[in-house]
């Protein structure tokens, strides 16, 4: 069922730049289980979203199958949804990109859904850098069929049944660098202060910006003996970045660039900043990030943070030379050559 | 020698080749005279999944009354393939000819009486003429256009012309051209007695209004004419030309001449899954978005098609069908994706198909669908044919009404919605089972949420039997309405008062026009509805209530469009025979005929 929220406004309440309460970015109540790491994902988006003054109507949130596929519905209300079939949210979202490129993207899969059976999908949005957010809520098992390891489980981990997964995972960071993804992130669901700037990051991030958050299953996946815990993940993570987003009209700061900090500068003018963490980490270069990552994960541990950009990549518009004006908004008379046209172009066919 | 019929305008000429070698422009050329002398023609290619190296053949028909099905005849064969010319000496009907390159000697042994071979030296006088290997190749080609022209009586004033008109940015081609058609030209002149009684003549403006083209390149034409911005494909033979045409007419016609920018988005997706997937995308956010395929790509889409059934998003599928089951002939004609297409995806889901059957009605169809599927908000399939696809068909000129709208059916926009006090997006508000829907990125009021897991009339998720079976059954009165919608069938009655019918669609229409007047030169006298549309229109159930025999007349083995009717009319199922035709090859005139008076004779016997 779907349990539409109580809307209370409240005196004094705290609005956006464009007069919304954060109440305003939330959707339905959620069916998940208590405790779900989906459900504080959703919780990131819905402040990210307010925080980045974002009118719902020019969002469009999409998905394919199971429980990571659900939360569409609860983030937004006033956005379209669209809930595909399994593993293919990267093609819906390719063509309604590609019919109306003023829309920004969202769209919300699981481990099964990008890893498993839109694996290819999943290769694909990435190969055309679609201009959109590709939020990954991973938690290396399959919810809703009860208990099955995904892909994205560690060789080694056990279910909660006490076996032992033997193959290797799909990493699927690593996997979207190396494909050449322009922006790939990695966070902890339990992590909400990385969360949120990472998300308006990748929001503003003019290409397919991959983010994989580790979102434990309370119920078939937060044992001992697995990678994908609360607890494993609290204790596993090495954060190598904070990010933080500032929009063009914000003024930049100097208190920003404590530490080890370097700005990038995104084509609509914001800029993505970068605080190191740990300075052995350099986010721009790919080798060095995937490099990073290997060292990290075979030690067991989970690197977090904004892993890997390069704003400079041509997104699927720039590549097509696609018209500014979202293509459903042009006029039939630009689509339509005409009857002379018609008459002409058939003088060769006589 | 052996007794030659005389043919004038009326013969078939069929080229054997080996592909890759240059021969496509050679025999576009042959058909492109005769039909500049105003002779209906009509080009079929044989050819083979493979880029070069295997034999091809081409058939062209030219017939002053305009018949356009496969004669299952050959009357002229030029052999240039050595790999296949026992089987294309075999081909030749008795009286005709075979012209062959005698630069080598052909084995003896392979001869026949009943028919006149003519040897023309064609490697030999391309060797001596020309110096580059490839040019020697290809000449060669242009060189036995040159004798046909002798031979068949073409007017050679119209191949320069065409030359010319095909070269104009590269004169130096022109030059060498005519020089090969000359050689070949010469020799037939000074060694045979031209013309042969098979021949041309001119019809003068007979052919006034017509054009040659190809149904994927009207198909394609048709798309950018609608309106559609979005194209969405994976490669496959034999659809390619409807992708290649649509982004040739959009370069030429919607690209900004100081910015380059593109007023169109064409994706050449992963697999068919990811192009239907995006087709449904662009519909969704209110864009004409289009995949063209064929039968192993709507396999692979099938999941989405049921799920932009049940969710009600528009979207278009133009299917050119070739030969099943599994990869089957890629390069072979079949109408065997009827069943495929009516019913594709699990459970209970039908889609209205629009079957042209000839490019003329590709181009316009091609328009039609968009209306379709956007007024109905559902898949709706186009289904062409390899035959009418790739083949050459000459038919009436295109036309195009400026006043043409695209019917964006029933769209609410900010302006409807301030009106309203809640949007829902699955209310029969007017009866007619079509819902409104409203776009992405306009307002927040028109928000919905497109799933295709069960849902209730206001677009909620829902488990409930009965809100459930609302939706469902609301499906069927949109169904409804689609009949009302779809193109007509089209009648033909016959000259007298008959009991016979036929029924017929798509690229089998050729066939079945010749076979009509050859029964009714026997006496044989049947009307014909050509089916346009699923699902059928009222006059198709009237049709075969009005006949005691109709014969469907299809090329599939499982007699798909049959078992269709016979669902819609089951009480008269046994009046419905069977005429099929389904080697690939697309069906002849004879086939029909043969079918007709064969299951007549058998009554009469029983």
């Amino acid at each position: 069922m779907t349990y539409a929220r109580p809307r209370i406004d409240l005196p004094g309440q705290k609005t956006n730049e464009i007069g919304l309460a954060l109440h305003d970015y939330e959707g339905s109540l959620s069916t998940l289980c208590a405790g779900c790491g989906h459900d504080s994902i959703t919780a990131a988006l819905v402040q990210a979203l307010w925080e980045m003054s974002i009118a719902p109507e020019k969002l469009i949130k999409m998905s394919g199958i199971g429980c990571s596929s659900k939360t569409p519905a609860y983030f937004v209300h006033g956005a379209h949804g669209f809930n595909s079939v399994h593993g293919r949210m990267p093609s819906v979202a390719t063509g309604a990109l590609a019919g109306n490129r003023a829309l920004i993207g969202i769209g919300v899969s699981g481990d099964g859904d990008s890893l498993s059976i839109g694996f290819g999908q999943f290769g694909h949005v990435i190969r055309r850098n679609v201009n959109m957010l590709y939020l990954i809520e991973n938690n290396g098992v399959y919810g809703l069929t009860k208990g099955q390891f995904s892909a994205s489980a560690d060789a080694g981990s056990t279910s909660k049944r006490g076996e032992v997964n033997q193959m290797q995972n799909i990493n699927a960071v690593a996997t979207a660098i190396s494909m050449g993804a322009s922006f790939v992130g990695r966070s902890f669901s339990g992590d909400r202060e990385q969360l949120v700037p990472l998300i308006k990051a990748a929001i503003a991030h003019p290409g397919c910006a991959v983010l994989d958050v580790i979102s434990p299953c309370v119920t078939f996946n937060d044992h001992q003996g697995s990678t994908k815990s609360y607890a494993y993940v609290r204790e596993h993570r090495h954060k190598a970045m904070e990010t933080d987003l500032i929009s063009p009209r914000a003024e930049i700061k100097a208190s920003y660039y404590a530490g080890d900090t370097h700005p990038v500068r995104l084509h609509d003018g914001s800029t993505i900043l970068l605080r190191k963490v740990d300075p052995d980490y350099d986010p721009t270069r790919r080798n060095n990030a995937l490099g990073f990552l290997e060292r990290h994960r075979s030690r067991g541990e989970i690197v977090t943070g904004l892993l890997y950009i390069d704003q400079n990549v041509t997104d699927m518009h720039t590549q097509s030379r696609t018209v500014r004006t979202p293509l459903k908004d042009l006029e039939f008379e630009r689509l339509n050559p005409g009857s002379e046209a018609l008459e002409k172009l058939q003088l060769g066919m006589k | 020698m052996p007794a030659t019929q005389s043919r004038i305008n009326d013969f078939v000429l069929k080229i054997a080749t080996v592909n890759g070698t240059g021969s496509a422009s050679a025999n576009g050329l042959l058909m492109k005279a005769l039909f500049r002398m105003g002779i209906p023609v009509t080009g079929k290619n044989l050819f083979p999944s493979n880029i070069q190296g295997l034999p091809t053949w081409y058939e062209i028909r030219a017939n002053r009354e305009g018949y356009i099905s496969s004669a299952g005849r050959v009357d002229v064969m030029v052999a240039m393939n050595a790999q296949t010319y026992q089987k294309d000496l075999d081909e030749v009907s008795p009286g005709g000819f075979l012209v062959y390159d005698s630069t080598w000697p052909r084995e003896s042994t392979l001869h026949r009486d009943d028919i006149t071979v003519l040897g023309v030296p064609l490697s030999k006088l391309c060797n001596e003429a020309f110096s580059v290997a490839r040019l020697r190749i290809l000449m060669k080609n242009v060189a036995y256009v040159g004798a046909l022209v002798a031979l068949l009586n073409i007017d050679l004033d119209v191949i320069k012309k065409l030359l010319e008109q095909t070269f104009a940015s590269k004169p130096k081609l022109i030059d060498s051209n005519l020089e090969a058609i000359m050689l070949g030209y010469d020799y037939a002149s000074e060694n045979f007695t031209c013309p042969l009684p098979v021949r041309a003549e001119n019809m003068g403006d007979n052919n006034k209004g017509k054009i040659m083209i190809t149904g994927n390149e009207a198909t394609g034409l048709g798309c950018l004419y609608a309106g559609a911005t979005v194209g969405a494909w994976y490669p496959i033979t034999p659809s390619t030309g409807v992708m290649d045409s649509f982004s040739k007419y959009c370069e030429t016609f919607r690209v900004d001449p100081e910015t380059g920018e593109k007023r169109y988005c064409i994706i050449q997706a992963e697999d068919e899954l990811a192009a239907a997937g995006m087709v449904i995308g662009a519909n969704w956010v209110g864009a004409r978005g289009f995949t063209p395929t064929s039968g192993p790509g709507i396999s692979l889409m099938s999941e989405f098609i049921g799920f932009a059934y049940y969710a009600e998003i528009p979207s278009v599928f133009i299917n050119v069908q070739r030969a099943g089951p599994s990869t089957g002939m890629p390069t072979r004609t079949q109408q065997s994706d009827v069943m495929q297409c009516a019913y594709a995806s699990h459970g209970d889901t039908k889609h209205p198909i629009l079957f042209p059957s000839n490019p003329h009605e590709c181009f316009e169809m091609a328009v039609t669908v968009f209306d379709l599927a956007e007024r109905l908000q559902t898949p709706v399939f186009m289904l062409s044919d390899l035959d009418i696809g790739m083949n050459d068909w000459m038919v009436s000129e295109l036309t195009w009404d400026d006043r043409y709208r695209p019917d964006r059916g029933k769209l609410l926009g900010p302006e409807e919605l301030k009106k309203m006090e809640r949007f829902v997006r699955y209310l029969n508000v007017d009866g007619d089972g079509i819902t409104y829907r409203t776009l992405p990125g306009e307002d927040p009021k028109g928000a919905y949420f497109v799933r295709g897991s069960g849902h209730n009339r206001y677009g909620a998720y829902t488990e409930d039997s009965d809100e459930y079976q609302d939706v469902l059954d609301r499906l069927l009165v949109k169904w409804a309405t689609a009949k009302t919608l779809v193109p007509d069938a089209l009648l033909s009655k016959a000259e007298r008062s008959t009991k016979l019918g036929i029924v017929a669609y798509g690229s089998t229409d050729g066939a079945v026009i010749e076979a009509r007047d050859r029964l009714a030169d026997q006496g044989i006298h049947a009307d014909y509805l050509r089916i346009r549309a699923f699902p059928f229109t009222e006059e198709v159930e009237d049709f075969l209530r009005a006949h005691d025999t109709i014969f469907v007349v299809e090329q599939n083995r499982d007699a798909q469009m049959k078992s269709l009717l016979m669902l819609e009319a089951n009480d008269i199922a046994d009046r419905l025979v069977s005429i099929l035709h389904y080697n690939g090859k697309p069906i002849p005139g004879s086939c029909v005929v043969e079918g007709v008076t064969g299951h007549l004779e058998k009554e009469a016997a029983a």
